[in-house]
């Protein structure tokens, strides 16, 4: 058989199984399996590529694949769960320069306009991806400040970039020969990645995260295009698409459009301060422990506090020993908690709380009217009341996790600060909250004595 | 159908096709979703090679061989860290 037959056939068995892996990551129960199959699609993918006949010389490409492999497996095995968020940022990164790479190397003389248009916008988007995910991940390691990075001509920095990489994309399809209208494209797309990413906030980093993870996709799609190679394009809008509804489900979950995201941020929040009615009512551990001995119902929600204070492990320690109680305990998830879509549930899956145990916010909050005790660890604006009672705050209309309708809220925090969005809170003034001050992972601790004892 | 216009009609059904499954996706596996769709993306390693292997020693090739390991990187780490979150994902006992 020819070659060019079997290399088609492998092809769409690779994209079958891509498929197939996808579908299977519908349920906890087979999504392991999914991701071999997944694993397998690229296994078969690669094996075809490597039987291409216009390859002479397989120095590089060993070389290549031992040492990204090396890195990949390593960082793989290392990576802490806290950590999934700057990985992810990172391997989107990788994807994007990956991508802009390909595009680049598909650049032939005597190339069609179609196919230059498709090198630009491989190189367009997989440059905005590297640097954009590089200043994503600055942020979420916190290797740089989280906050937004906002100054005066932004707008018309942005503008001048855009234009410039607009004006550099038509002349470099108009003269493909001149190199300096390319380098033109590169260089601006890795600044218009940075100009992207600088001004949103630490908070907006799960729809930051999304959609650069769509990018990555998009771009192995572009360059799909650009190499004339249909596994790349159906491999790459199968990401882009997974990226584009993971941003949906996050701007909904914060009730902003992704412009609103994008764009402003929380920056034109007013400084009219809302009178909050009650006072803060701390609670020690001790006292704490009497109400929890005494409760049928349990419900925690925890945010990217508990991930910060490494305290998922005695999170499950406290849920054991509630149950051994004769508690039932469930843990309340917001798909915003964390920073990143489903941060919280690795975290927890981690520290061995079954998946059953964990209900999404649609789920827990009708049961919220039965539940004797929330506890809050480390989450803020996912259970702000404001949402839905102050129609002035920057989040109202956020859907919220309800804890307030349960008999008793308590709430582990540091200290009085706002969250991460700067917001009041009224749920800390409420009649039936009380707050347990300190490390969430100490205070958990304490609670877990108690209970043992 | 010229080769464009087959590539384009590939684009269509797969994003198609991937707003479908994504949407069957739960909320408990978005994060073993999004280093999974780090690892698919990887799927350029299969683009880079032939650039890398075409023996030119040319821009091509060196572009080619970077790409190469960029992309090996997201296959294997993407793979490997998504393997091993869901090794953590246990229903109830019972």
């Amino acid at each position: 058989m020819d070659t060019s037959v079997i290399t088609g056939l492998g092809y769409v068995l690779a994209s079958g199984l891509f498929i197939f892996g996808l579908k299977m990551l519908g349920s906890p129960a087979t999504a392991r399996r999914g991701n071999m199959v997944s694993a397998a699609g690229m296994f078969v993918a690669i094996v075809v590529a490597l039987m291409d006949q216009g390859i002479v010389d397989y120095t590089w490409i060993i070389g290549g694949m031992v040492a990204g492999g090396l890195v990949g497996a390593v960082a793989a095995r290392a990576v802490a769960m806290t950590s999934m968020p700057e990985m992810v940022a990172l391997f989107n990164g990788l994807g994007g320069s990956a991508s802009l790479l390909v595009g680049w190397a598909a650049l032939t003389p005597d190339a069609a306009t179609f196919t230059l248009v498709t090198i630009v916008l491989s190189i367009l988007i997989g440059g905005v991806t590297l640097t954009g995910s590089l200043i994503a991940y600055g942020k979420l390691s916190e290797i740089m400040g989280s906050g937004q990075i906002v100054f005066r001509g932004q707008q018309i920095v942005n503008s001048l970039v855009i234009l410039g990489i607009l004006g550099g994309a038509v002349m470099f399809t108009l003269e493909p020969t001149n190199a300096n209208w390319l380098y033109m494209v590169i260089g601006l797309s890795l600044v218009f990645g940075v100009m992207v990413v600088i001004p949103i906030g630490g908070a907006d980093m799960p729809v930051v995260i999304s959609l650069l993870n769509s990018y990555s996709g998009l771009a192995a799609c572009a360059a799909g295009f650009a190499i004339d190679n249909n596994v790349l394009i159906v491999a790459g809008s199968l990401v882009g698409a997974s990226g584009i509804i993971l941003t949906q489900i996050m701007c909904k979950a914060m009730n902003r459009s992704l412009t609103n995201v994008l764009f402003s941020g929380f920056a034109s929040v007013s400084n009219e301060v809302t009178e909050i009615e009650g006072e803060i009512k701390p609670i020690n551990a001790e006292d704490a422990y009497y109400i929890l001995e005494a409760a049928s119902s349990v419900a925690i929600i925890p945010g990217y506090g508990m991930a910060v204070a490494q305290a998922q492990h005695v999170v499950k320690e406290l849920s054991n020993l509630l149950e051994a109680n004769g508690a039932e305990v469930v843990f309340g998830i917001h798909p915003v908690a964390g920073r990143m879509p489903g941060h919280m549930n690795v975290l927890l899956a981690e520290a061995d709380v079954p998946y059953d145990q964990l209900l999404e916010m649609d789920e827990i909050n009708p049961r919220m009217d039965n539940v004797d005790v929330a506890i809050v660890i480390g989450a803020n604006d996912v259970v702000n009341p404001a949402a839905r009672e102050v129609e002035s705050s920057p989040i109202y209309g956020m859907p919220v996790i309800n804890v307030a309708d349960a008999r008793t809220v308590f709430v582990l925090k540091r200290s009085m600060a706002s969250g991460f969005a700067g917001i009041e809170n009224p749920l800390f003034y409420k009649e039936n909250t009380r707050m347990l001050f300190g490390d969430a992972k100490e205070s958990l601790g304490k609670l877990v004595t108690e209970l043992s004892s | 159908m010229n080769g464009a216009e087959y590539l384009l009609f590939i684009l269509m059904l797969s994003v198609f096709l991937g707003f479908e499954l994504i949407n069957k996706v739960p909320a408990t596996l978005h994060t073993p979703l999004m280093s999974g769709a780090n690892a698919i993306s990887g799927i350029t390693v299969v683009g880079a090679v032939a650039l890398a292997g075409n023996g030119q020693g040319d821009l091509a090739q060196w572009l080619g061989a970077a790409a190469v390991a960029l992309a090996t990187i997201n296959v294997i780490g993407g793979y490997l860290v998504t393997d091993r979150m869901l090794g953590f994902f246990k229903k109830r006992e019972g």
